[in-house]
């Protein structure tokens, strides 16, 4: 049932060390605010869930936040690398991180594994690919109907799921719109839910391709406008672009990114604070050049 | 060149699944020129996207706001690619061997690579589900490579039949696109022989720039240079595009 609780609240009770997290949004509305929160909250030896882990699995990573990744796709879209991502798994910064690496296909389909209460999903994939050759969980099996050897993989199953969502109503029924990709498989395959909205409406009025999620299927929702910057939420703001690059010279280097990490996001009290943290910074560096 | 070159191979109508980067500015291309019709999908979840400019994420707002539709992810890689209902696979490459089989894993060894690359994202089942794959990228020995450090997407994995051995639905590369000029499988073997070389190019450069022999076929050609009408939509994709992104 949910409550509508503070983001801080609902990290503290919700997400535990050790817990299996999917934090989900395919670009579009990645809850962003939520991983910075758990940063603050010290939370440990996660196992971190999440086909794209882009910028907010990356900060998780170097923050030494997650013992292990499972995931299918790790790169600063359009730009490049993550580097802290790749520093963790090349060089065991800050910390040995365990990588469970499967494909996007793989992974949409283990969520609706877990969301339909199945322990494995079945796919026609891997043929030829050298994944399954290196620790990926990934078997064969024989269709009884037609002896069609397919994939199988086993069903994602997190502890929590978060996500980003525009709208909720007070009783916490949430609303989204635009690219959709997993959410809802996610939070329906996990035991808890954590959502963050845009805005807190009177009354959903869902439109086309829009996905609803009823107020029992969620522990929390919390009001966090513009909680999934630099992601985006369809209706309310645009992908920032301009920060995934200037994402790549941070992240970069272990020192400025860890004084970046501790100056915007330890050191403030929540995801309004450290945009305005940010913002300061960006006048300052306009100003200065 | 490449760009222009790629973009023709995608016919009028063709539903297309695109990859992201030079990809998309090719199946985009394509649109802004002689296939208007062309279906484009992004992984995602936007059918039929029509993008004014080239999203710098696969996911960015803009294709979500000019599509047909958008769909979940699940919806996408089960329905429409693993249904087969897609013509044809657009994909990048990081190293790419003989076959057409592609690594966007490791540069070096799984366990203690020298490059961690991104990794598998949506390719494996691209490459084994859709009617086609098309392949572009630039053309260098570090990048068309004798062995692939690891096979992430397969192609024609060790030639011949092997795909129709492997019960796989879609043909696999038929071609890879890249700075220098058109390499497609050999019918029979299906190793990647030069077909084309792009005006200003030369086949002792493509040969230079590829970690294997590269056989050229006996029938390989010139690619018909740029058209001027070509030229002109992919700067002004391109001129859209920076405008867009450098705007906060």
């Amino acid at each position: 049932m949910a409550e509508l609780t503070t983001l801080k609240e609902a990290v503290e009770y919700l997400i535990h060390d050790g817990d299996t997290v999917a934090m989900e949004g395919f670009t579009h509305l990645i809850p962003q605010a939520a991983g910075h929160e758990v940063m603050r909250a010290g939370k440990r030896d996660l196992v971190a869930v999440r086909m794209t882990p882009d910028l907010i699995y990356d900060q998780l990573i170097g923050m030494g936040c997650v013992r292990k990744l499972v995931f299918s796709w790790g790169g600063n879209p359009g730009v490049g690398s993550l580097h802290r991502f790749r520093d963790a798994v090349e060089n065991g910064w800050p910390s040995a991180l365990e990588i469970e690496e499967r494909s996007h296909a793989d992974l949409a389909n283990a969520y609706v594994a877990g969301a339909s209460g199945l322990p494995f999903a079945v796919l026609r994939g891997y043929v030829g690919c050298d994944l399954p050759k290196h620790g990926a969980p990934i078997k064969s099996v024989t269709c009884p109907f037609t002896g069609e050897a397919l994939a199988a993989v086993p069903a994602v199953r997190p502890d929590v799921a978060v996500i980003h969502a525009q709208h909720a109503d007070r009783k916490g029924n949430v609303l989204m719109w635009g690219i959709v990709g997993v959410q809802k498989e996610a939070v329906l395959a996990a035991k808890r839910a954590i959502v963050t909205v845009e805005e807190i409406v009177e009354a959903l009025q869902p439109g086309a391709n829009a996905v609803v999620l009823p107020h029992w299927v969620i522990d929390a929702v919390c009001l966090v406008p513009g909680g999934c910057h630099p992601s985006y939420a369809q209706g309310y703001s645009r992908r920032d672009n301009v920060f995934y690059k200037a994402w790549e010279p941070i992240s970069r280097e272990r020192e400025r990114f860890s004084e970046w990490m501790e100056r915007h996001v330890l050191s403030t009290e929540n995801f309004a604070d450290y945009r305005r943290s940010v913002a300061a910074e960006q006048v300052q560096e306009a100003a200065g050049a | 060149m490449m760009t222009v070159a790629a973009a023709r191979l995608l016919e009028n109508g063709a539903i297309c699944f695109v990859g992201i980067g030079l990809p998309s500015a090719a199946a985009n291309l394509a649109r802004a020129t002689h296939a208007p019709e062309v279906v484009l999908i992004y992984e995602s979840g936007p059918i039929g996207t029509k993008p004014e400019v080239l999203p710098l994420s696969i996911g960015d707002g803009e294709l979500a706001e000019t599509a047909d539709t958008v769909v979940s992810t699940p919806e996408i890689f089960r329905y429409y690619l693993q249904g087969g209902r897609i013509d044809v696979g657009f994909l990048g490459a990081a190293q790419l061997d003989r076959f057409g089989n592609i690594n966007t894993t490791v540069i070096g060894d799984y366990a203690a690579p020298r490059v961690r690359l991104p990794g598998a994202g949506g390719a494996p089942e691209i490459a084994a589900c859709a009617g086609e794959v098309l392949i572009i990228l630039r053309q260098s020995p570090r990048a068309l490579v004798e062995r692939l450090d690891f096979i992430t997407s397969a192609g024609h994995l060790e030639g011949g039949d092997w795909r129709a051995r492997a019960g796989l639905p879609g043909k696999g590369p038929t071609a890879v696109i890249t700075d220098l000029g058109i390499l497609r499988p050999e019918p029979g073997t299906q190793e990647l022989v030069l077909t084309s070389v792009h005006p200003g190019a030369t086949r002792s450069e493509a040969e230079a720039a590829t970690g294997w022999p590269l056989r050229i076929a006996a029938d390989c050609g010139e690619t018909p240079a740029p058209r001027p009408h070509e030229l002109a939509a992919l700067r002004d994709l391109h001129e859209r595009t920076a405008r867009a992104h450098s705007a906060a």
